[in-house]
Protein backbone atom coordinates (compact mmCIF):
# COMPACT_ATOMS: atom_id res chain seq x y z
CA UNK A 1 0.00 0.00 0.00
CA UNK A 2 1.29 3.44 -0.87
CA UNK A 3 1.33 5.65 2.22
CA UNK A 4 1.79 8.80 0.18
CA UNK A 5 1.36 9.56 -3.46
CA UNK A 6 1.82 12.96 -5.02
CA UNK A 7 0.86 13.19 -8.65
CA UNK A 8 1.69 16.00 -11.05
CA UNK A 9 2.03 18.58 -8.30
CA UNK A 10 2.53 22.19 -9.28
CA UNK A 11 3.04 25.14 -7.03
CA UNK A 12 3.82 28.78 -7.78
CA UNK A 13 4.48 31.79 -5.62
CA UNK A 14 3.19 34.71 -7.64
CA UNK A 15 4.80 34.13 -11.02
CA UNK A 16 7.60 31.92 -9.67
CA UNK A 17 6.98 28.25 -10.48
CA UNK A 18 8.58 26.52 -7.52
CA UNK A 19 7.24 23.02 -8.18
CA UNK A 20 6.72 22.05 -11.79
CA UNK A 21 4.87 18.78 -12.23
CA UNK A 22 6.41 16.55 -9.59
CA UNK A 23 5.17 13.05 -8.81
CA UNK A 24 6.40 10.71 -6.11
CA UNK A 25 5.28 7.70 -4.15
CA UNK A 26 6.24 6.33 -0.76
CA UNK A 27 5.33 2.78 0.22
CA UNK A 28 4.93 1.47 3.73
CA UNK A 29 8.28 1.42 5.54
CA UNK A 30 10.05 3.04 2.62
CA UNK A 31 12.62 5.81 2.95
CA UNK A 32 12.73 8.48 0.28
CA UNK A 33 15.43 11.13 0.30
CA UNK A 34 15.15 14.37 -1.59
CA UNK A 35 18.37 16.14 -2.47
CA UNK A 36 19.11 19.21 -4.51
CA UNK A 37 20.52 22.71 -4.33
CA UNK A 38 18.99 25.30 -2.07
CA UNK A 39 16.01 27.05 -3.63
CA UNK A 40 15.07 24.07 -5.76
CA UNK A 41 11.70 23.65 -4.03
CA UNK A 42 12.38 20.79 -1.61
CA UNK A 43 10.85 22.50 1.40
CA UNK A 44 7.91 23.65 -0.64
CA UNK A 45 7.27 20.09 -1.76
CA UNK A 46 7.20 18.88 1.88
CA UNK A 47 5.01 21.80 2.84
CA UNK A 48 2.56 20.87 0.10
CA UNK A 49 2.54 17.26 1.28
CA UNK A 50 1.76 18.40 4.82
CA UNK A 51 -0.85 20.98 3.77
CA UNK A 52 1.18 23.93 5.01
CA UNK A 53 0.95 25.12 1.42
CA UNK A 54 -1.86 24.47 -1.02
CA UNK A 55 -1.10 22.94 -4.39
CA UNK A 56 -1.94 24.64 -7.69
CA UNK A 57 -2.30 21.45 -9.68
CA UNK A 58 -2.18 17.70 -9.18
CA UNK A 59 -3.37 15.43 -6.41
CA UNK A 60 -2.18 14.17 -3.03
CA UNK A 61 -3.15 10.71 -1.85
CA UNK A 62 -2.65 9.27 1.60
CA UNK A 63 -3.21 5.55 2.29
CA UNK A 64 -4.51 5.10 -1.25
CA UNK A 65 -7.19 7.68 -0.78
CA UNK A 66 -7.27 10.91 -2.72
CA UNK A 67 -7.40 13.64 -0.08
CA UNK A 68 -6.45 16.84 -1.87
CA UNK A 69 -6.54 17.72 -5.53
CA UNK A 70 -7.11 20.49 -8.01
CA UNK A 71 -9.97 20.24 -10.47
CA UNK A 72 -9.29 20.89 -14.16
CA UNK A 73 -11.01 24.27 -13.77
CA UNK A 74 -8.50 25.18 -11.07
CA UNK A 75 -10.62 24.79 -7.94
CA UNK A 76 -8.76 23.28 -5.01
CA UNK A 77 -10.34 20.45 -3.10
CA UNK A 78 -9.00 20.09 0.40
CA UNK A 79 -10.50 17.97 3.17
CA UNK A 80 -12.84 19.71 5.60
CA UNK A 81 -12.25 20.00 9.29
CA UNK A 82 -12.93 16.47 10.56
CA UNK A 83 -11.44 14.64 7.64
CA UNK A 84 -8.48 17.01 7.67
CA UNK A 85 -7.81 16.03 11.27
CA UNK A 86 -7.89 12.38 10.31
CA UNK A 87 -5.60 12.80 7.32
CA UNK A 88 -3.17 14.99 9.23
CA UNK A 89 -2.90 12.44 11.99
CA UNK A 90 -1.21 10.07 9.57
CA UNK A 91 1.83 12.26 8.99
CA UNK A 92 4.39 14.11 11.08
CA UNK A 93 6.90 16.78 10.15
CA UNK A 94 10.28 17.53 11.66
CA UNK A 95 11.46 21.06 10.93
CA UNK A 96 14.95 22.32 10.35
CA UNK A 97 14.50 24.77 13.23
CA UNK A 98 12.78 22.24 15.58
CA UNK A 99 9.88 24.54 16.49
CA UNK A 100 9.55 23.15 19.98
CA UNK A 101 7.16 25.04 22.23
CA UNK A 102 9.49 27.03 24.50
CA UNK A 103 6.97 27.50 27.31
CA UNK A 104 6.40 23.75 27.68
CA UNK A 105 8.84 21.33 29.26
CA UNK A 106 10.31 18.61 27.07
CA UNK A 107 7.80 16.12 28.43
CA UNK A 108 4.86 18.46 27.94
CA UNK A 109 5.94 19.21 24.38
CA UNK A 110 5.43 15.52 23.66
CA UNK A 111 2.47 14.77 25.91
CA UNK A 112 0.31 17.82 25.27
CA UNK A 113 -0.58 16.99 21.65
CA UNK A 114 -1.22 13.35 22.61
CA UNK A 115 -3.62 14.28 25.38
CA UNK A 116 -5.14 17.47 24.06
CA UNK A 117 -5.45 16.56 20.38
CA UNK A 118 -5.56 12.79 20.31
CA UNK A 119 -7.51 12.52 23.56
CA UNK A 120 -5.18 9.90 24.92
CA UNK A 121 -5.13 8.99 28.58
CA UNK A 122 -2.68 11.24 30.41
CA UNK A 123 -0.83 8.57 32.40
CA UNK A 124 -0.49 6.38 29.36
CA UNK A 125 0.75 9.31 27.31
CA UNK A 126 3.35 10.23 29.91
CA UNK A 127 4.59 6.64 30.05
CA UNK A 128 4.85 6.43 26.32
CA UNK A 129 6.59 9.80 26.08
CA UNK A 130 9.12 8.73 28.71
CA UNK A 131 9.80 5.57 26.78
CA UNK A 132 10.33 7.58 23.59
CA UNK A 133 12.66 9.96 25.41
CA UNK A 134 14.57 6.94 26.62
CA UNK A 135 14.95 5.75 23.05
CA UNK A 136 16.26 9.19 22.12
CA UNK A 137 18.72 9.09 25.00
CA UNK A 138 16.98 12.00 26.68
CA UNK A 139 15.28 10.49 29.69
CA UNK A 140 17.04 12.92 32.05
CA UNK A 141 15.80 15.91 30.04
CA UNK A 142 12.08 15.28 30.54
CA UNK A 143 11.68 18.24 32.90
CA UNK A 144 14.07 20.56 31.06
CA UNK A 145 12.83 23.43 28.90
CA UNK A 146 13.79 23.71 25.22
CA UNK A 147 16.06 26.69 25.95
CA UNK A 148 18.21 24.41 28.06
CA UNK A 149 18.84 21.92 25.26
CA UNK A 150 21.52 21.72 22.60
CA UNK A 151 20.41 21.74 18.99
CA UNK A 152 20.87 18.00 18.70
CA UNK A 153 18.81 17.38 21.82
CA UNK A 154 16.10 19.76 20.60
CA UNK A 155 15.84 17.96 17.32
CA UNK A 156 15.59 14.59 19.05
CA UNK A 157 12.77 15.95 21.20
CA UNK A 158 11.06 17.20 18.06
CA UNK A 159 11.37 13.73 16.55
CA UNK A 160 9.98 12.16 19.71
CA UNK A 161 7.10 14.63 19.67
CA UNK A 162 6.26 13.70 16.09
CA UNK A 163 6.59 9.97 16.74
CA UNK A 164 4.36 10.09 19.79
CA UNK A 165 1.36 10.73 17.57
CA UNK A 166 1.96 7.45 15.73
CA UNK A 167 2.26 8.81 12.21
CA UNK A 168 2.34 6.46 9.25
CA UNK A 169 4.90 8.67 7.59
CA UNK A 170 7.41 11.22 8.84
CA UNK A 171 8.74 14.14 6.84
CA UNK A 172 12.11 15.66 7.69
CA UNK A 173 13.12 19.03 6.27
CA UNK A 174 16.90 19.25 6.61
CA UNK A 175 16.80 17.96 10.18
CA UNK A 176 20.50 18.51 10.78
CA UNK A 177 21.14 21.71 8.84
CA UNK A 178 20.74 23.97 11.88
CA UNK A 179 23.11 21.85 13.97
CA UNK A 180 26.78 22.12 14.71
CA UNK A 181 28.61 19.38 12.79
CA UNK A 182 29.47 17.45 15.93
CA UNK A 183 25.75 17.20 16.79
CA UNK A 184 24.43 15.90 13.47
CA UNK A 185 25.57 12.36 14.25
CA UNK A 186 23.26 11.90 17.22
CA UNK A 187 20.23 13.01 15.19
CA UNK A 188 21.10 10.90 12.16
CA UNK A 189 21.50 7.90 14.45
CA UNK A 190 17.96 8.40 15.75
CA UNK A 191 16.54 8.73 12.24
CA UNK A 192 18.41 5.59 11.21
CA UNK A 193 16.82 3.72 14.11
CA UNK A 194 13.38 4.75 12.82
CA UNK A 195 14.15 3.27 9.43
CA UNK A 196 14.82 0.00 11.22
CA UNK A 197 11.30 0.25 12.69
CA UNK A 198 9.87 0.49 9.17
CA UNK A 199 8.31 3.87 9.51
CA UNK A 200 7.94 5.49 6.10
CA UNK A 201 10.05 8.61 5.82
CA UNK A 202 10.68 11.42 3.39
CA UNK A 203 13.94 13.17 4.17
CA UNK A 204 15.29 16.36 2.68
CA UNK A 205 18.97 16.35 3.47
CA UNK A 206 22.41 17.50 2.46
CA UNK A 207 24.05 14.56 4.26
CA UNK A 208 24.86 12.50 1.19
CA UNK A 209 26.49 9.49 2.79
CA UNK A 210 23.55 9.28 5.17
CA UNK A 211 21.05 9.53 2.32
CA UNK A 212 22.88 6.86 0.39
CA UNK A 213 22.92 4.49 3.29
CA UNK A 214 19.35 4.93 4.53
CA UNK A 215 17.27 5.53 1.39
CA UNK A 216 15.32 3.04 -0.65
CA UNK A 217 14.79 5.75 -3.17
CA UNK A 218 16.38 9.11 -3.91
CA UNK A 219 15.14 12.11 -5.83
CA UNK A 220 17.45 14.83 -7.10
CA UNK A 221 15.50 18.04 -7.61
CA UNK A 222 16.57 21.19 -9.31
CA UNK A 223 14.50 24.30 -10.08
CA UNK A 224 11.25 22.60 -9.20
CA UNK A 225 11.80 19.56 -11.39
CA UNK A 226 12.83 16.00 -10.59
CA UNK A 227 16.02 15.61 -12.56
CA UNK A 228 17.20 12.19 -11.39
CA UNK A 229 15.49 9.49 -9.40
CA UNK A 230 16.00 5.87 -8.53
CA UNK A 231 17.76 3.68 -6.01
CA UNK A 232 20.56 5.25 -4.00
CA UNK A 233 23.22 3.64 -6.11
CA UNK A 234 21.60 4.51 -9.43
CA UNK A 235 21.19 8.13 -8.49
CA UNK A 236 24.68 8.73 -7.18
CA UNK A 237 26.17 7.08 -10.22
CA UNK A 238 23.88 8.74 -12.72
CA UNK A 239 25.58 10.68 -15.44
CA UNK A 240 23.80 13.96 -14.82
CA UNK A 241 25.92 17.03 -15.07
CA UNK A 242 24.14 19.40 -12.70
CA UNK A 243 23.70 16.72 -10.07
CA UNK A 244 27.32 15.70 -10.21
CA UNK A 245 28.29 19.36 -9.95
CA UNK A 246 25.99 19.67 -6.92
CA UNK A 247 27.46 16.55 -5.29
CA UNK A 248 30.93 17.77 -6.05
CA UNK A 249 30.26 21.08 -4.34
CA UNK A 250 28.91 19.33 -1.23
CA UNK A 251 31.97 17.14 -1.00
CA UNK A 252 34.20 20.19 -0.47
CA UNK B 1 -8.14 70.01 59.79
CA UNK B 2 -5.70 67.62 61.41
CA UNK B 3 -3.16 65.61 59.52
CA UNK B 4 -4.97 62.42 60.37
CA UNK B 5 -8.29 63.68 59.02
CA UNK B 6 -6.61 64.72 55.81
CA UNK B 7 -4.92 61.34 55.45
CA UNK B 8 -8.20 59.62 56.21
CA UNK B 9 -10.04 61.56 53.52
CA UNK B 10 -7.26 60.93 51.03
CA UNK B 11 -7.32 57.23 51.86
CA UNK B 12 -11.01 57.22 51.07
CA UNK B 13 -10.16 58.78 47.72
CA UNK B 14 -7.42 56.24 47.22
CA UNK B 15 -9.95 53.42 47.50
CA UNK B 16 -11.93 55.04 44.68
CA UNK B 17 -8.74 55.40 42.62
CA UNK B 18 -7.99 51.74 43.16
CA UNK B 19 -11.52 50.86 42.06
CA UNK B 20 -11.06 52.77 38.82
CA UNK B 21 -7.66 51.16 38.33
CA UNK B 22 -8.82 47.60 38.95
CA UNK B 23 -12.05 47.80 36.96
CA UNK B 24 -10.24 49.42 34.03
CA UNK B 25 -7.76 46.57 33.90
CA UNK B 26 -10.43 43.91 34.27
CA UNK B 27 -12.34 45.30 31.30
CA UNK B 28 -9.60 46.66 29.08
CA UNK B 29 -7.23 43.70 29.07
CA UNK B 30 -9.72 41.23 27.50
CA UNK B 31 -11.32 43.97 25.40
CA UNK B 32 -7.91 44.92 24.05
CA UNK B 33 -7.35 41.33 22.92
CA UNK B 34 -10.67 41.36 21.09
CA UNK B 35 -9.79 44.69 19.50
CA UNK B 36 -6.42 43.36 18.38
CA UNK B 37 -8.21 40.48 16.65
CA UNK B 38 -10.34 43.00 14.78
CA UNK B 39 -7.22 44.97 13.88
CA UNK B 40 -5.50 41.86 12.47
CA UNK B 41 -8.60 40.14 11.08
CA UNK B 42 -9.52 39.32 7.51
CA UNK B 43 -12.51 41.64 7.30
CA UNK B 44 -11.36 44.92 5.79
CA UNK B 45 -14.27 46.98 7.04
CA UNK B 46 -13.74 45.86 10.62
CA UNK B 47 -10.02 46.37 10.27
CA UNK B 48 -10.42 50.00 9.14
CA UNK B 49 -13.03 50.74 11.81
CA UNK B 50 -10.78 49.34 14.49
CA UNK B 51 -7.84 51.25 13.11
CA UNK B 52 -9.89 54.45 13.30
CA UNK B 53 -11.04 53.74 16.85
CA UNK B 54 -7.46 53.11 18.00
CA UNK B 55 -6.14 56.24 16.33
CA UNK B 56 -8.85 58.38 17.97
CA UNK B 57 -8.20 56.85 21.39
CA UNK B 58 -4.50 57.45 21.09
CA UNK B 59 -4.75 60.78 19.30
CA UNK B 60 -7.06 62.66 21.66
CA UNK B 61 -6.69 63.47 25.36
CA UNK B 62 -8.16 60.95 27.75
CA UNK B 63 -9.67 63.85 29.69
CA UNK B 64 -11.64 64.86 26.62
CA UNK B 65 -12.80 61.28 26.17
CA UNK B 66 -13.99 61.22 29.76
CA UNK B 67 -16.04 64.36 29.20
CA UNK B 68 -17.40 62.99 25.92
CA UNK B 69 -18.59 59.74 27.50
CA UNK B 70 -20.05 61.53 30.53
CA UNK B 71 -21.85 64.38 28.74
CA UNK B 72 -22.33 62.77 25.33
CA UNK B 73 -25.57 60.93 26.07
CA UNK B 74 -27.18 64.15 27.33
CA UNK B 75 -26.02 66.48 24.59
CA UNK B 76 -26.62 64.03 21.78
CA UNK B 77 -29.80 62.26 22.86
CA UNK B 78 -30.97 64.41 25.73
CA UNK B 79 -30.67 61.43 28.04
CA UNK B 80 -30.70 62.25 31.73
CA UNK B 81 -28.59 59.65 33.43
CA UNK B 82 -28.62 59.22 37.18
CA UNK B 83 -25.88 59.66 39.73
CA UNK B 84 -24.35 56.26 39.10
CA UNK B 85 -23.58 57.33 35.53
CA UNK B 86 -20.58 59.37 36.63
CA UNK B 87 -18.73 56.31 37.83
CA UNK B 88 -19.89 54.18 34.92
CA UNK B 89 -18.78 56.84 32.44
CA UNK B 90 -15.35 56.88 34.04
CA UNK B 91 -14.97 53.11 33.82
CA UNK B 92 -16.25 53.02 30.24
CA UNK B 93 -13.96 55.84 29.08
CA UNK B 94 -10.91 54.40 30.80
CA UNK B 95 -11.58 50.83 29.61
CA UNK B 96 -12.22 51.81 26.03
CA UNK B 97 -9.14 54.04 26.00
CA UNK B 98 -6.81 51.51 27.58
CA UNK B 99 -8.19 48.71 25.40
CA UNK B 100 -6.87 50.63 22.39
CA UNK B 101 -3.39 50.81 23.86
CA UNK B 102 -3.45 47.18 24.96
CA UNK B 103 -4.72 46.12 21.53
CA UNK B 104 -1.63 47.58 19.88
CA UNK B 105 0.57 45.86 22.43
CA UNK B 106 -1.15 42.51 21.87
CA UNK B 107 -0.87 42.98 18.14
CA UNK B 108 2.85 43.66 18.21
CA UNK B 109 3.33 40.62 20.45
CA UNK B 110 1.21 38.33 18.29
CA UNK B 111 2.86 39.50 15.09
CA UNK B 112 6.30 38.92 16.57
CA UNK B 113 5.62 35.20 17.02
CA UNK B 114 7.60 33.06 14.57
CA UNK B 115 5.37 31.30 11.99
CA UNK B 116 7.08 28.03 12.88
CA UNK B 117 5.10 27.89 16.13
CA UNK B 118 1.81 27.99 14.22
CA UNK B 119 3.05 25.44 11.69
CA UNK B 120 4.29 23.02 14.33
CA UNK B 121 1.00 23.35 16.19
CA UNK B 122 -0.96 22.68 13.04
CA UNK B 123 1.04 19.58 12.16
CA UNK B 124 0.58 18.30 15.71
CA UNK B 125 -3.18 18.56 15.39
CA UNK B 126 -4.00 21.65 17.43
CA UNK B 127 -7.14 23.46 16.33
CA UNK B 128 -6.89 27.18 15.58
CA UNK B 129 -8.34 28.09 18.96
CA UNK B 130 -6.09 25.73 20.91
CA UNK B 131 -3.10 26.93 18.93
CA UNK B 132 -3.84 30.45 20.00
CA UNK B 133 -4.65 29.87 23.62
CA UNK B 134 -2.23 27.03 24.40
CA UNK B 135 0.78 27.83 22.22
CA UNK B 136 0.75 31.43 21.06
CA UNK B 137 -0.90 33.49 23.77
CA UNK B 138 1.20 32.32 26.73
CA UNK B 139 4.34 33.26 24.82
CA UNK B 140 2.83 36.57 23.77
CA UNK B 141 2.10 37.41 27.40
CA UNK B 142 5.73 36.95 28.29
CA UNK B 143 6.87 39.08 25.37
CA UNK B 144 4.53 41.99 26.04
CA UNK B 145 4.76 42.10 29.81
CA UNK B 146 7.25 45.01 29.93
CA UNK B 147 5.01 47.15 27.69
CA UNK B 148 1.94 46.18 29.69
CA UNK B 149 3.74 47.17 32.88
CA UNK B 150 4.37 50.62 31.41
CA UNK B 151 0.71 51.07 30.61
CA UNK B 152 -0.41 49.83 34.00
CA UNK B 153 1.86 52.31 35.76
CA UNK B 154 0.53 55.09 33.55
CA UNK B 155 -2.97 54.00 34.46
CA UNK B 156 -2.27 54.48 38.16
CA UNK B 157 -1.46 58.11 37.47
CA UNK B 158 -4.23 58.52 34.88
CA UNK B 159 -6.90 57.63 37.44
CA UNK B 160 -6.41 61.20 38.68
CA UNK B 161 -8.01 62.41 35.44
CA UNK B 162 -11.36 61.40 36.90
CA UNK B 163 -11.15 64.73 38.73
CA UNK B 164 -12.36 66.30 35.48
CA UNK B 165 -15.76 64.77 36.19
CA UNK B 166 -15.48 65.85 39.82
CA UNK B 167 -15.43 62.23 40.89
CA UNK B 168 -14.18 61.89 44.45
CA UNK B 169 -11.03 59.89 43.77
CA UNK B 170 -7.82 60.77 45.53
CA UNK B 171 -6.66 63.67 43.39
CA UNK B 172 -10.05 65.39 43.46
CA UNK B 173 -10.11 65.16 47.24
CA UNK B 174 -6.55 66.43 47.55
CA UNK B 175 -7.54 69.45 45.47
CA UNK B 176 -10.61 70.13 47.60
CA UNK B 177 -8.71 69.96 50.86
CA UNK B 178 -5.88 72.05 49.46
CA UNK B 179 -8.34 74.78 48.46
CA UNK B 180 -10.14 74.72 51.79
CA UNK B 181 -7.03 74.69 53.95
CA UNK B 182 -4.90 76.80 51.61
CA UNK B 183 -2.17 74.24 52.06
CA UNK B 184 0.06 72.40 49.65
CA UNK B 185 0.37 69.47 52.03
CA UNK B 186 -2.57 67.42 50.65
CA UNK B 187 -0.91 67.36 47.25
CA UNK B 188 2.32 66.07 48.76
CA UNK B 189 0.40 63.41 50.61
CA UNK B 190 -1.45 62.43 47.43
CA UNK B 191 1.84 62.25 45.56
CA UNK B 192 3.15 59.92 48.22
CA UNK B 193 0.06 57.71 47.92
CA UNK B 194 0.41 57.52 44.13
CA UNK B 195 4.08 56.76 44.51
CA UNK B 196 3.50 53.90 46.92
CA UNK B 197 0.60 52.60 44.85
CA UNK B 198 2.87 52.49 41.82
CA UNK B 199 5.72 50.93 43.75
CA UNK B 200 3.39 48.09 44.71
CA UNK B 201 2.17 47.72 41.13
CA UNK B 202 5.74 47.68 39.82
CA UNK B 203 6.70 45.10 42.41
CA UNK B 204 3.79 42.82 41.45
CA UNK B 205 4.54 43.13 37.75
CA UNK B 206 8.16 42.27 38.40
CA UNK B 207 7.05 39.19 40.30
CA UNK B 208 4.93 38.10 37.34
CA UNK B 209 7.84 38.71 34.98
CA UNK B 210 10.23 36.64 37.03
CA UNK B 211 7.62 33.89 37.36
CA UNK B 212 7.68 33.69 33.55
CA UNK B 213 11.46 33.59 33.43
CA UNK B 214 11.59 29.82 33.53
CA UNK B 215 12.03 29.82 29.76
CA UNK B 216 13.42 32.08 27.07
N1 LIG C 1 6.12 31.63 0.92
C1 LIG C 1 6.87 31.92 -0.16
N2 LIG C 1 6.63 33.01 -0.90
C2 LIG C 1 7.36 33.30 -1.98
N3 LIG C 1 8.37 32.55 -2.42
C3 LIG C 1 8.68 31.44 -1.74
C4 LIG C 1 7.94 31.05 -0.56
N4 LIG C 1 8.48 29.91 -0.08
C5 LIG C 1 9.49 29.58 -0.92
N5 LIG C 1 9.62 30.50 -1.91
C6 LIG C 1 10.58 30.43 -3.01
O1 LIG C 1 10.47 29.18 -3.61
C7 LIG C 1 11.73 28.68 -4.01
C8 LIG C 1 11.95 27.32 -3.42
O2 LIG C 1 12.08 27.42 -2.03
P1 LIG C 1 12.25 26.16 -1.09
O3 LIG C 1 11.13 25.23 -1.31
O4 LIG C 1 12.42 26.68 0.29
O5 LIG C 1 13.61 25.54 -1.61
P2 LIG C 1 14.59 24.52 -0.89
O6 LIG C 1 13.93 23.97 0.32
O7 LIG C 1 14.89 23.48 -1.92
O8 LIG C 1 15.81 25.31 -0.55
C9 LIG C 1 12.74 29.70 -3.56
O9 LIG C 1 13.08 30.50 -4.66
C10 LIG C 1 12.02 30.51 -2.52
O10 LIG C 1 12.49 31.83 -2.51
MG1 LIG D 1 14.49 24.13 2.33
Amino acid sequence: MAILEMNHIKKSFDSLEVIQDISLKVEQGEVLSIIGPSGSGKSTLLRCATFLETIDAGEIRYLDERVAWVEPDGTRQYPKKDQLRKVCSCFGLVFQSFNLFPHYSVLKNIVDPMVHNQKRNKTEAVNEAMELLGRMGLKDKADAYPCQLSGGQSQRVAIARALALNPKILFFDEPTSALDPELTGEVLKVIRSLADLHIAMVIVTHEMSFAKEISDHIIFMDKGVVEVEGSAQDVFEADHERMQAFLGKLAH
Amino acid sequence: MSFQVIMGQLAGGLVKSIEIFALTLIFSLPLGLLVSFGRMGKNRVIRSLVWFYISVMRGTPLMLQLLAVYFGPYYIWGMKLGRAWRFMAIIIAFSVNYAAYFAEIYRSGIESMPPGQYEAARILGYSKTSTFFRIIFPQVVKRILPSVTNEVITLVKDTSLAFSLAYAEMFTIAKQIAAKETSFMPFLAAALFYYVFNAIVAFLMERIESALNYYT
